[in-house]
């Protein structure tokens, strides 16, 4: 528990791109990443006068989708209202979002709190709202020489998800943000891997002083560190007996720190009032129509219960939809036999080894890894080995080479465990003693590190093909055999 | 049947901002007739103004709903007409480009904001014309100018390519010579479109009937009361005889909640229009603004000088009106008057009908008459309620006072356009 004194205080405004196939309010195609800036755009995305706005059902049954599966109420009567400021990005000089009367109230978000266990985080509110355009800039944004407009992105679905200041730490927010992003995909509603499909803002205060409101966060792994930076920053303040000014920052990625906006942009007077030109949005009734699909607390149960993985596990696994659904192909053939190493294998190896690859999983075909799991399994080859085989089938994958089986990488390299082949260990054996008398002699002296040592050696000359228990076996009968 | 009309006007009144030389026409019910569009609705590779200079050069790349069903009845656009500037006017006098005059007097005004279809229509240069009437400006102009003019249901026509100014009020509507061209260009425009979602699905397929035996008018005591000219009443009330002669009824009634009437439309349309309005900054259309200065200067800049007076100082008083904390003084409470309005008009219409009375209060006014903002507001009282309460209302001439053309309006219920163009066509072929 953090001290009483300087508890930390976190809320988080998530936005997130609802992957819809067109627009919130028009016909275009949302897929607008790989074509050329301005070819996904019509009158009514970018605005042009006379132009009027068509609600897509789909956007609306995705975030009541979310809303149900995050337990919040659905308004009887909700509506959409203009959020008027100008800004280059923004077409019509408003966004049509939603204000006093949001599609949904309430509800709740599950995650791991610091103290291990379960815990609530409470949510405000949901809403829809259409994305802005994108600016893209030549040069500094202050001193460059002009500014493009790229309106593909303007109309984009989005909903506005709001926390209560439940989160106690970053930590905690990270979680929050990561459970979230599964629960968004277990539904089918959002896509993580897209580029600005999430941008976060984010509320932070030390007990009992001002809080500060942290814009322009776009990374998951960015709101851990904003907020420890910005923990920090009010910290020292506090320690320095200063006072916390009630204010917003932009936290800047690259340098990962935050900075106080201009004081322009701090009181901004958005003129809410009610979107004419669409009607109020009484959709409570749909919420009989919407099935939810199985979701990640569900999941980790049944993973616990039906694969008999560990809780940290069948967390780290059913956290992700991706890696849920690979793990559960790869156990396919035999759920018994495979689950406890697959289990392992996946959750603590192959994730390190894609991180460290910046790779996508969706790159890995689960029949790949079920063939190196049955290959562990059957102690045709170590676990040494099993790691160099893995990462020779992520490098292959990486660098578009042809993808060889797990069993072709144990014959090319030569990796298949020595079993049986007690001459290959004995010849190894013999040879390390030789070469090192001086460990043959501290193990005679009782020396445990000595037989370690030359564990350690026959490893070297076997390229990790020994068994390490027959290895052991062998290694400590030859001393024996030296010491008649 | 398809092909060009010749189209080459003297238009001598100002009536249009764009002439379309031999436009071309298809085969429907309105195939060969030259009709001339509000320069506020857009219209596919015809420059689009709204008489401002800020859309100075716009060319839609897009038919407004009611310009493709136009097209498709085989009617040829022959040119965007003249208004006051975003519709913000009763005189066309607001217009960046000239005023237009009075075909029946050119020292007088055509009314507005829609002047430039009226006068195009009362000048024989065009059959038919669309305006769009957010607090009377295709009624104002018919009246002025001796035609018939209708604002259609809210809901019955598609908005979708009107370059709103108050999207809660406005609607596109038809002026003719005659009801039975109105009536027939409301057959074409009426109809739900996918496109503006608050349109309904509710056609129009009526051929006007001329008996309104039994018919009941009410007769609202504000139509006749202080601020209408005693000339301009007299001969409505003669109007009204002759409906009475032609065997309808008339009852006394009276609309209270017309004295919050015009406070509530302009806090509506001010707040309505500061919003649509601002995407007005030069980025995307209209004249470029100065790259070396900040967006946000040069958008300042932009708007300064491509906005008229009227618009500025609307634009201003409903940002003003929003503003926070203001919300609820103003706009909300402008959202309350108008349900008064509409249960006035719900409590009349149990024992009427329509609604009869002047469609203005006065005749045209000469040109530079309402120098001063107020009074010129004050002129749309009589036509403001219709467009708050969302109902169908229409123009119809019923003779002159001083000499210049008198409107008599007919207001009927919720989507009773129908019966509106009846009352005005049995009128219509009585006169005649
Ligand atoms: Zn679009």
């Amino acid at each position: 528990m953090a001290d009483e004194e300087t508890q930390v205080i976190v809320g988080l405004e998530v936005h997130c791109q609802l992957d819809t196939k067109s627009k919130l309010f028009c016909g275009c195609s949302t897929d607008y990443r790989v074509d050329g800036p301005n070819t996904h755009v019509c009158p009514i995305c970018l605005g042009l006068p006379g132009a009027m706005p068509a609600l897509n059902k789909r956007a609306i049954e995705y975030a009541m989708k979310v809303a149900k599966a995050l337990n919040c109420e659905i308004l009887n009567e909700s509506e959409f209202s203009r959020k008027n400021y100008f800004y280059p990005d923004l077409d019509k000089a408003y966004q049509i979002t939603q204000y006093d009367k949001p599609l949904a109230e309430g509800g709740y978000l599950e995650i791991e709190s610091d103290e291990g266990g379960e815990k609530k985080v409470r949510l405000t509110r949901i809403h829809v709202e259409e994305d802005p355009g994108r600016l893209v800039h030549m040069g500094n944004v202050e001193r460059g020489k002009y500014s493009l407009v790229d309106y593909n992105r303007a109309g984009i679905p989005l909903i506005e998800i709001v926390s209560e200041p439940d989160m106690r730490s970053p930590k905690e927010a990270r979680k929050f943000l990561n459970k979230l992003r599964a629960t968004l995909e277990y539904l089918s509603v959002f896509d993580s891997e897209k580029e600005g499909s999430l941008r976060v803002d984010a509320n932070i205060s030390i007990k009992g002083n001002e809080r500060v409101e942290v814009k322009n966060i776009t990374s998951y792994k960015g709101v851990e560190k904003a907020l420890t930076f910005e923990m920090t920053r009010q910290k020292n303040l506090i320690r320095r007996g200063q006072k916390i000014a009630r204010e917003t920052r932009h936290y800047l990625e690259a340098r990962g720190v935050t900075q106080s906006a201009r004081s322009k942009e701090q009181e901004h007077d958005y003129r809410y009032f009610p979107e004419p030109d669409l009607r109020p949005l009484r959709v409570k009734s749909w919420l009989d129509g919407i099935d939810l699909p199985e979701l990640p607390d569900a999941r980790r149960e049944r993973f616990m219960k039906e694969y008999g993985c560990s809780l940290s596990h069948a967390r780290t696994l059913t956290g992700d939809l991706r890696l849920a659904n690979f793990f559960e192909s790869v156990v396919a053939p035999d759920k018994a036999g495979l689950s406890p190493l697959a289990a392992t294998w996946i959750a603590d190896t192959l994730i390190g080894e894609l991180n460290y690859r910046d790779m996508s999983l969706d790159r890995f075909e689960p029949a790949a890894m079920t063939g190196l799991i049955l290959l562990l399994k059957a102690e045709t080859i170590t676990d040494k080995s099993g790691v160099e085989v893995l990462r020779v089938m992520l490098d292959e994958r990486l660098k578009n080479e042809p993808a060889e089986t797990p069993d072709a990488i144990v014959k090319r390299l030569n990796l298949a465990k020595t079993a049986g082949d007690t001459g290959a260990i004995t010849t190894a054996i013999e040879e390390a003693i030789n070469e090192n008398p001086k460990a043959l002699a501290d193990y005679r002296n009782g020396g445990s590190k000595a037989l370690n040592f030359l564990v350690g050696q026959v490893m070297k000359k076997t390229r990790g093909k020994a068994d390490p228990g027959e290895l052991n076996r062998l290694l400590i009968e030859a001393l024996k055999k030296r010491e008649v | 049947m398809s092909g060009t009309i010749p189209f080459d006007p003297d238009d001598r009144y100002n009536a249009f901002l764009t002439t379309c030389k031999n436009p071309s026409h298809g085969n429907g019910k309105l195939a060969g007739v030259a009709v001339a569009v509000k320069d506020n609705i857009s219209t596919k590779n015809i420059e689009t103004t709204c008489a401002s200079k800020i859309l100075k050069g716009y060319v839609p790349p897009y038919d407004a709903h009611v310009i493709e069903l136009l097209r498709a009845e085989g009617a040829a656009i022959a040119g965007k007409t003249n208004m006051d500037e975003f519709g913000m006017g009763s005189t066309t006098e607001n217009s960046a480009f000239g005023p237009t005059l009075n075909p029946c007097d050119p020292s007088r005004v055509p009314g507005g904001s829609s002047g430039g279809s009226a006068a195009a229509v009362a000048a024989g240069m065009v059959q038919m014309a669309l305006g769009s009437d957010t607090g009377g400006s295709i009624r104002c102009p018919a009246s002025f100018c001796g035609i018939v003019g209708l604002k259609p249901s809210y809901g019955r026509v598609s908005r979708y390519g009107l370059i709103a100014y108050s999207n809660s009020l406005e609607q596109i509507g038809p002026l003719g010579k005659s009801v039975t061209d109105v009536s027939t260009l409301m057959s074409a425009i009426a109809g739900y479109d996918r496109h503006d979602t608050t349109s309904r699905d509710k056609p129009y397929t009526h051929t006007p009937d001329a008996d309104i035996k039994g018919l009941k008018i009410g007769i609202p005591q504000e139509y006749f009361g202080a601020g209408v000219d005693p000339a301009v009443a007299a001969v409505v009330r003669k109007a009204i005889g002759r409906l009475e002669e032609l065997g309808a009824v008339t009852v006394p009634c009276s609309i209270p909640s017309m004295e919050y009437a015009l406070a509530a439309y302009y806090v509506t349309t001010t707040c309505e229009a500061s919003s649509n309005l601002a995407r007005f900054d030069g980025v995307r259309y209209g004249p470029a603004p100065d790259t070396n200065k900040s967006w946000h200067d040069a958008y300042t800049e932009v708007r300064a000088a491509g906005f008229g007076a009227e618009v500025r100082r609307r634009i201003m008083l409903g940002t003003f009106a929003l503003s926070s904390g203001y919300y609820g003084k103003y706009y909300a409470k402008a959202q309350i008057a108008r349900e008064n309005v509409r249960a006035d008009f719900n409590r009349i219409f149990s024992g009427a009908d329509v609604i009869a009375g002047p469609t203005m209060p006065t005749v045209a006014f000469r040109l530079k008459e309402k120098s001063d903002p107020l009074s010129m507001y004050l002129a749309d009282i009589l036509t403001v309620p219709a467009n708050l309460a969302g109902i169908p209302a229409i123009s119809v001439p019923c003779g002159t006072a001083h000499g210049l053309p008198v409107g008599l309006q007919i207001m009927g219920r919720m989507f009773e356009d129908e019966r509106v163009v009846d009352v005005a066509y049995a009128y219509e072929q009585a006169v005649n």
